[in-house]
């Protein structure tokens, strides 16, 4: 059984001029211990089949899906009580902007302890421990004194180690990582990367990458999908994606990154779009 | 052949004074460290460096944004100091910037024709007929319409908002545009149509550019020369396949190393170590 089944999802927004889709039938299923990787630009839908998966869609999205299991419990039917539950603990999420997801009022160590004390038993000494703990773990330098540090004193890399610090706080089953190094210097990038990738290989948990950077895919996933304008392109293991995309998109994408580059001109997507029709 | 550099930076330091609080003492910050070089007429200097290694800091003392602390800046044989000289139309017109986001850098009460104009109606005395034919001209150069000329900001995408960034910097035919990231914040297919409409603008109009990226790749791609700044200093300057193919410094080869690589044979290795 897959750790997280979806099936058929379709998401619309009402707007002025009508339902929007953003997402049209679209099908994931992740493996524990798997990385799977979305890629896609913007308005490809990629973010917000996860939001819909972690329920964090706003009121005037429509989400209907044929199947969206996780663990074999029904995510469709969950009452938010119970969603919460799950939510935090066994599916977690880091987003992209490190600085503006922490809330710049408390400090790390805090914010840090506030998801130990929703999710599990410990209390007092031991949620400290706890997190001193889970900020080494992810390679903050003096753990203890940093408890105590406002996110605004750290480095953008340092609050996005943070984030995956809460992230793994209750040792999630499945981890989404939505564009989690888009903000960050490569060098910082490749910290954070191999952070994750560490992370994921000693528990088994699954990890979904959303991206739009390939090289990203290529340093990190196991599986990709690509998606474009709301439907999927492509489905591959990432070394049959790099070597012999089938997807006119995908074509396109590959050889718009520029170390492609064979001529004096980049090919760009929309040259494909009129070759390939997509 | 002098004739032939158009900017010739020596020696600039750009210093910053922190100042203190009660209990503190005011610092100094020195965000660019005795930096000189030269670039050619119709060259591609690209700068390259991590957040807070003064490349932006640099981009802003060449465009004028801001004055150097000491240090001398040449732009196609004029001097540029203007904390003691002020800035003149002259000035203004050698040298123009396009900024890294599209949607923070277009002031959204303006229309585009107006963004267009602009530099023209304060820099120079063209009348109002003759400004008008010159920004659709523009428009049409960067690949938009002209029906796009009385429209706002808002109602572009990314890449579009970005032509007009583009098309804005040129209008006053500079000799020299700095670009500061022009295409971090787009997507990949986007980037490589504004990557391309760069390409077509140097070829077309002789333009010089200094471009400020972190991304390799995209450098690779396009420069001629290659900058690395490390905390304020130039720790490794030469030509691009001197820099790619044999770098000096240890900061270099660490930013080479933790860049992405998007080809088979290292995924397949890196698929090798994770099975093992």
């Amino acid at each position: 059984m897959s750790l997280l089944e979806i099936r058929n999802l379709r998401i619309e927004f009402d707007t002025a001029k009508g339902p929007f889709r953003a997402l049209d039938g679209v099908d994931y299923m992740v493996d524990a211990g798997e990385v799977l990787a979305i890629v896609g630009e913007s308005g490809s839908g990629k973010s917000v089949a996860m939001l819909a998966t972690m329920g964090l869609l706003p009121d005037s999205a429509t989400i209907t899906a044929d199947k969206m299991d996780f663990e074999g419990t029904d995510l469709r039917t969950l009452s938010v009580r119970e969603r919460r539950k799950v939510i935090g603990k066994d599916i977690s999420m880091i987003f992209q902007e490190p600085i503006a997801s922490l809330n710049p009022c408390f400090t790390v160590g805090f914010q840090l302890g506030e998801t130990l004390k929703t999710h599990t038993s410990l209390r007092g000494r031991q949620v400290k421990d706890r997190v001193v703990e889970l900020l080494t773990s992810v390679g903050i330098p003096d753990p203890e004194g940093r408890i105590n540090a406002f996110p605004h004193q750290m480095s953008g890399g340092q609050c996005q180690r943070v984030m995956i610090a809460m992230a793994i706080a209750c040792a999630p089953k499945l981890l989404i990582a939505d564009e989690p190094t888009t903000a960050l210097d490569v060098t910082i990038q490749k910290q954070i990367l191999d952070l994750l990738v560490q992370l994921q290989q000693d528990s088994g948990m699954g990890l979904i990458m959303i991206t739009h950077d390939m090289g990203v895919v290529a340093e990190t996933a196991d599986r990709v999908i690509v998606q474009y304008k709301g439907r999927k392109m492509e489905e591959a293991d990432v070394l049959s994606l790099f070597e012999s995309p089938q997807n006119p998109y995908t074509q396109a994408l590959l050889s718009a990154l520029p170390e492609n580059a064979t001529g004096d001109r980049l090919p760009t997507v929309s040259d494909f779009a009129e070759a390939g029709g997509f | 052949m002098s004739d032939d550099v158009i900017l010739k930076v020596r020696d600039l330091y750009r210093t910053y004074d922190i100042s203190g609080g009660m209990f503190k003492k005011g610092s100094t910050l020195t965000a660019v460290k005795g930096v000189s070089f030269d670039v050619k007429r119709g060259s591609t200097l690209a700068v390259v460096g991590e957040s807070g290694c003064g490349k932006s800091t640099l981009a802003r003392m060449l465009t004028m944004i801001d004055a150097q602390s000491s240090g001398s800046i040449e732009i196609d044989g004029l001097s540029m100091d203007i904390a003691r000289t002020g800035i003149s139309k002259e000035m203004r017109q050698k040298v123009q910037i396009v900024f890294q986001n599209p949607y923070g850098s277009l002031n959204p009460r303006q229309k585009i024709g107006h963004v267009l104009e602009e530099p023209l109606l304060l820099n120079t005395d063209m009348p109002a007929a003759e400004r008008r034919d010159l920004a659709l001209q523009m428009l049409e150069k960067v690949g938009l319409q002209p029906e796009h000329y009385g429209r706002y900001p808002h109602m572009f995408s990314g890449g579009q908002r970005q032509r007009v960034a583009i098309a804005r910097a040129i209008m006053l035919q500079p000799k020299l545009l700095v670009l500061d990231e022009p295409v971090s914040a787009l997507d990949l297919s986007v980037q490589a149509q504004i990557l391309n409409l760069l390409a077509d603008l140097q070829d077309e109009m002789g333009l010089t550019y200094v471009f400020i990226s972190h991304d390799l790749s995209v450098v690779r791609y396009l420069a001629d020369k290659v900058m690395v700044m490390y905390f304020g200093e130039v720790v490794e300057y030469g030509t691009r396949d001197e820099v790619f193919d044999n770098p000096q410094h240890d900061y270099t080869k660490t930013l080479f190393a933790a860049t992405p690589r998007a080809d088979a044979e290292s995924i397949r290795k890196r698929l090798a170590a994770k099975a093992a």
